[in-house]
């Protein structure tokens, strides 16, 4: 995808080129002043072009305003913000000048949005059919069309669809039927807010395919929101990378995510796994400042290591570092953009031979009244081994994990651990298996007790398992939280001062205090953004190497698996689908499935 | 290592609202009128110091009632045990029926259908028809209304408890515990419990304002403290014969009622937006969550 | 070939799996619960009559019970047989619509009882009714116009109505329209029993203002908060940015969704205008069943008591299973499982 040389994408589009389909200037959203605080902006100085025909990738973590951006395409502002300023023009006309009653016009008939999370966009109580049709009887156009828009959106038999309410439908139906729903009236722009976000990577690769072909055919120009760069990097011609609600760089796909010139992309792109080498994970210290509590001058001077005394001065003009228009707001984009690549180094996992294994599950099955959820399900995990559970929702990985750690009694088999039989539920298992075998979780914001401080969190499985003296007792716990990277004085602190990050770092150390010998992990980093996931992994696997700790590690997501494990089961449908080492899975499959599934990765190629 | 007490917090914030601070004032004024007022009032209850159903006077500030006494001693002293009937009858039902609740949600299984059963039993009448039935039995004796008025609050209290206890047990740091072998016990005591707090407080509240109608409510049929005993309640009723001719007999008391219910209310909604925002992200409270506790 | 042979006649083998009906079988298992849940009632009633210190006898007789006087009282009521067999025949009675004899005047329980559930029934349905639509009404009108004049105006006073007891309401209103203020309705009922309540509709007002004032806060409050969480969802949001009109997206997208949880406060407001008959009858002396449970609490009438006992835990039940169906009429997610 090369851009054309005309493209300038940062301020405003030169004349000769034709008015670009949307055209971003100077954009500016803020949280009006009230009694407690000032002003604060969300957004500023956000613009950008794009032409009809392709998609401008617009990327950033938690918190970057990309979606507060997103609603303003579409004149829309979230409750408790306001427009400081900017405009939008979509061919040329300023929507954000227009009155509502002419907005309700243009929202879905111009300008169409897809949203995040299709179960809960579309009406629970109205069905499909219904939802459908409203499009068409609102802005005129053929109900006839509507077969047709369904059979492009990938839905071939539309009549059960029409006729089903959202929650009968699966996740990739309910996003396809959002696309029908969006290109309908043949807008002329269309939004996409993180529409593959929650879907496995099959139902993604096929989502994207419709969307760029549904673009390349009628010519409409998108932007495609998310935190996930190879998504972006595969549909996107043209990116902008958002951070603390300011567009810092901007350029086309290939040569932005190969080069990048700002600090952070570059930190982003250190932080990303790939699937086709094992390689460090760099995450980034800190977290990015909230509408209000900017510093001065440019918003990631505290988390750049490339940051010099001017960069506290002002804010950042946009530095264009090369012909085609790639740009970044930073004073040292072309010395940034001059580092080759991103000097990721590559790992060496060297296996110890395990004589014996430290967790052996043998034909464990499960099912939940004559549902199957796994069946005859074979693993070993070998001591100081990392061995990674891969597989899409609903493919019983996490009713695996459960099982092994006691959660989960029902369950036919045999789990081996240390070399004895563990029995099905907690309540049989000795002190010592107890111990030994301890569990992170998903959600980080569920597992922590908010009535209790960082300190007792940790200290309670510690004061379970050993009855220690106060003193030891507290060394203990500070031991634990300074090795997870937090200083001691968290201890005092409460989860609902912590960020997600931080939260499963102390997750992390309770686990690790009573000096377990098995860590099962539970998509631990699932919910978290992509440099802070890196920040966690390298953690988990600098104390997997320092405390001979053996990792059982779930997840779908198989760059993630590439970087973290030794070995890989891929589990579909509560089977065992393939087994073996890492490097030798991903990189030469045996089963169909797992090809498919790794094809349907998508990647920075 | 101190452990941060939730209650204290809820409430401090809550009473730093307008609104929570507003509740507490008027509920406290009332509350002082009844405890204060015995002994302040310028006549004994029973002393007929006037014309029955005489206006507004310098001797009886308020005028007299059906039978000539002062309204405003009677007032003054009616209200105390109404208080402390409406206090007791709150604390035991809430008490039983929290520790019902959680039971049943925690050991779940055969536990928890018995319990619910009864639930169901009790909840098929009318907090009221309950209090009737078991006076119409034994007779308008202040302890059976007080049982009978705390009996009736169990089964909603103990439906609020054991589904707040469900979502606690189901979250992950009680999964947590569980991996850790530590017994059910335990867990209930260290970290359902202490999470049950801000429900609870929100449930003594309402429960309160129900303790107070149904019992006033009582004792304006008849069945409460009988004549010639001062009682909001009864004076409503006692004086409504007369309220042309002086409506203080049937205002004062029922200012006062209306005073003490309107402020446990205000105060109560108060405590539950604060504890909205706790045990978690500070965020702004869900209405329907807000209103849904005091309707269940 | 053999193996697609195997495969169809297995699948031919499976049994069809038939198809839900949510509705009827939530109806048909509510039901026997309730008559259940009936039966339960009924033992405690009696048990409660029967077995607490003191029975019918002496409650009758009160202070002048003498041995032989409370002996003949207990033969002739039959509460010297033992306790399983009087529930039995009382049982027994009930099914065949005899509810035995009013202790305080000799009349046939039924008969005494059963005008008078008509009589309340209307108080309840009217009240019912209108403080449904008015309060459902409020509320989607100051969701709409959220901290406005008129929203905050309304929800502050919604919070100060809504913790008055009856009493004070019928009072206050009593003040207001029938004795000191103004002279528009009677204060208190005079019926002429074997008329019809609805004859003179000036003597409902009064009770029926009273009943629906202490049941529309709720009602309010519940629509207003259950549309404001409807209006601030996702599907509101997508709705305004497919282009729908503000009232179409209030009316036919969040209303729908917004009714749900109102349903459950509607019902527990029925329920509870069962127990506020009982005052309000009371004040106004209209001839209900709440002003018979008075006067046969006072009069220690157990066979009267336990027949309106029975009568509300009946409504009762009835409510929560209308309820519960309503309920689930109104939520495809719950009734249709998904595919």
């Amino acid at each position: 995808m090369t851009a054309p040389s005309e493209d300038i994408p940062v301020t405003v589009a030169e004349p000769g080129t034709g008015t670009p389909r949307l055209a971003v200037e100077n954009l500016r959203i803020v949280m009006p002043a009230s009694r407690r605080r000032p002003e604060a902006d969300v957004v500023d100085q956000v613009s950008f072009i794009v032409q009809p025909g392709h998609v401008l990738g617009l990327v950033g973590e938690s918190g970057s305003g990309k979606t507060t951006v997103a609603l303003a395409l579409l004149g829309l502002v979230k409750r408790g913000l306001a427009i400081g300023g900017g405009k939008v023009l979509i061919d040329g006309q300023d929507i954000l000048s227009l009155s509502e009653h002419e907005l309700q016009k243009l929202r879905g008939k111009t300008v169409a949005y897809v949203p995040q999370d299709p179960g809960s966009a579309l009406n629970p109580v109205l069905k499909v059919g219904t939802q459908l049709r409203e499009v068409f009887s609102i802005h005129g156009g053929d109900a006839d069309r509507l077969t047709q828009v369904m059979a492009e959106a990938g839905l071939e038999d539309p009549g059960p669809i029409l006729a089903s309410y959202p929650h009968q439908l699966s996740g990739g139906q309910q996003q396809r039927v959002a696309l029908a729903m969006a290109f309908a009236c043949r807008p002329r722009l269309i939004v996409l807010d993180e529409p593959t976000t929650g879907l496995d990577v099959t139902t993604q690769r096929r989502v994207l395919d419709t969307v760029r072909g549904l673009c390349r055919t009628y010519q409409v120009a998108a932007v495609y929101i998310s935190h996930d760069l190879a998504v972006v990097a595969e549909i996107a011609d043209h990116v902008a990378v958002m951070y603390s609600g300011r567009l810092i760089e901007i350029g086309a796909a290939h040569e932005l995510f190969a080069s990048p010139a700002h600090p952070y992309t570059r930190g982003l792109m250190r932080a990303i796994p790939s699937m086709e080498s094992s390689h460090e994970l760099h995450g980034m210290a800190g977290s990015p400042p909230r509408p209000g509590n900017r510093p001065a001058g440019c918003a990631f001077r505290p988390r750049c290591e490339f940051a010099v005394a001017e960069c506290e001065l002002r804010e950042p003009q946009p530095v264009v570092v090369s012909d085609s228009g790639h740009a970044a707001r930073c004073v040292r984009a072309t010395e940034v953009i001059a580092l080759t690549g991103t000097a990721l180094q590559a790992r060496e996992r060297t296996v110890p031979p395990a004589d014996q294994p430290v967790l052996t599950i043998s034909s464990v099955s499960v099912s939940y009244t004559n549902k199957p959820v796994l069946r005859d399900v074979n693993l070993d995990v070998g001591a100081r081994q990392s061995v990674a559970v891969v597989g899409t929702s609903g493919s019983g990985k996490t009713t695996l994990a459960r099982c092994v750690v006691g959660l989960h009694k029902d369950w036919s088999g045999t789990i081996t651990f240390d070399g004895k039989q563990l029995p099905p539920g907690v309540r049989g298992r000795t002190q010592d298996q107890l111990r030994k075998i301890q569990f992170v979780a998903q959600n980080p914001y569920g597992s922590l007790n908010p009535r209790q401080t960082i300190g007792q969190i940790i200290g309670e499985p510690l004061a379970h398992f050993t009855k220690l003296p106060g003193k030891e007792h507290d060394k203990r716990v500070g031991d634990a939280l300074t090795s997870v990277a937090l200083r001691e004085s968290f201890a005092a602190r409460y989860p609902d001062e912590l960020s997600g990050g931080e939260r499963q770092r102390v997750a992390l150390a309770r686990a690790l205090v009573v000096d377990p010998e098995l860590l099962v992990c539970d998509e631990i980093t699932s919910a978290l953004d992509v440099s802070v996931q890196a920040a966690i992994v390298e953690l988990l696997l600098r104390l997997q190497a320092e405390r001979g700790l053996s990792l059982l590690f779930i997840t779908h997501n198989l760059p993630l698996v590439r970087s973290i494990a030794d070995d890989v089961t891929v589990i579909s449908a509560g089977q065992v689908c393939e087994r073996g080492p890492v490097a030798q899975v991903l990189t030469a499959p045996r089963e169909a499935y797992t090809r498919q599934l790794i094809g349907d990765v998508p990647s920075f190629g | 290592m101190a452990r941060r007490s939730e209650a204290i917090t809820v409430l401090g914030r809550a009473v730093r609202t307008p609104q929570g601070g507003t509740g507490l004032v008027i509920f406290g004024l009332v509350v002082l009128v009844a405890a204060i007022g015995p002994a302040v009032a310028p006549f004994s209850s029973t002393q007929f110091v006037t014309a029955p159903f005489a206006r507004a006077s310098s001797i009886a500030w308020l005028g007299g009632d059906v039978l000539g006494r002062d309204v405003l001693s009677r007032t003054l002293d009616g209200g105390w045990e109404l208080l402390v009937m409406a206090a007791v009858a709150t604390a035991l039902g809430v008490g039983v029926g929290a520790a019902l609740g959680v039971m049943a949600a925690y050991y779940g299984g055969w536990w928890d259908s018995v319990i619910m059963r009864a639930v169901d039993v009790i909840l098929a009448f009318p907090q009221l028809v309950f209090a009737l039935l078991l006076v119409s039995i034994l007779g308008p004796k202040i302890w059976l209304i007080v049982l009978a008025v705390a009996i009736s609050h169990m089964p909603q209290v103990a439906r609020v408890a054991r589904s707040a206890a469900l979502d606690i047990s189901e979250r992950d740091f009680v999964k947590a515990m569980q991996i850790l072998g530590i017994p059910g016990r335990r867990i209930i005591r260290k970290d359902v419990l202490p999470n049950l707090t801000s429900v609870l407080m929100v449930e003594i509240g309402l429960r309160l304002t129900y303790s107070m109608l149904v019992i006033a409510g009582l004792s304006f049929l008849g069945f409460g403290l009988q004549p010639p005993a001062a009682s909001w309640g009864l004076m409503i009723n006692e004086n409504r014969v007369g309220l042309i001719a002086n409506p203080w007999g049937v205002l004062m008391p029922a200012i006062l009622i209306a005073l003490f219910t309107i402020g446990v209310n205000t105060f109560t909604d108060a405590v539950a937006r604060a504890s909205l925002g706790v045990g978690g992200r500070a965020t702004e409270p869900e209405p329907v969550a807000l209103v849904a506790r005091e309707v269940t | 070939m053999t193996t697609t042979v195997t495969a169809e006649t297995e699948e031919a083998q499976a049994p069809k799996p038939r198809k839900p009906h949510p509705i009827r079988d939530l109806i048909i298992k509510r039901s026997l619960i309730g008559i259940l849940t009936l039966v339960l009632v009924s033992i405690l009633v009696f048990a409660a009559t029967q077995t607490l210190p003191g029975n019918a006898a002496s409650a009758v007789l009160e202070n002048t019970a003498t041995p032989q006087r409370l002996h003949a009282l207990e033969v002739q009521l039959g509460l010297n047989r033992p306790a399983v067999e009087q529930y039995w025949t009382w049982l027994t009675g009930v099914l065949h619509g005899n509810f035995g004899t009013s202790l305080a005047n000799g009349q046939p329980v039924g008969s005494l009882v059963g005008g008078r559930i008509v009589n309340s029934l209307i108080l309840v349905v009217v009240a019912g009714v209108i403080g449904t639509l008015i309060g459902v009404g409020l509320g989607v009108l100051a969701a709409a116009r959220r901290d406005s004049v008129f929203d905050r105006v309304l929800s502050v006073s919604s919070l100060a109505v809504t913790a008055l007891p009856e009493f004070v309401v019928a009072v206050v209103l009593v003040i207001f329209f029938a004795a000191v203020v103004v002279h528009w309705f009677p204060a208190v009922s005079v019926f002429v029993p074997g008329t019809a309540p609805w004859s003179n509709p000036k003597e409902l007002v009064l009770p029926v203002a009273t009943l629906v004032i202490v049941i529309v806060p709720y009602i309010f409050r519940m629509m207003r908060a259950s549309m404001i969480d409807a209006l601030e969802s996702d599907y509101v949001q997508m709705a305004r940015l497919k282009g729908v009109p503000k009232w179409r997206v209030l009316l036919f997208h969040a209303l729908p969704n917004a009714i749900a949880p109102t349903i459950q406060v509607i019902g527990l407001s029925f329920l509870y205008l069962a127990g506020g008959v009982v005052v309000v009858e009371y004040m106004f002396n209209y001839p209900g069943l709440g002003q018979a449970l008075v006067s046969a609490v006072s009069d220690r009438d157990i066979p009267q008591i336990q027949a309106i006992v029975l009568v509300l835990a009946a409504f009762y039940i009835f409510v929560n299973i209308a309820t519960d169906v309503i309920s689930l009429a109104v939520s495809p997610r719950r009734r249709l499982p998904r595919s």
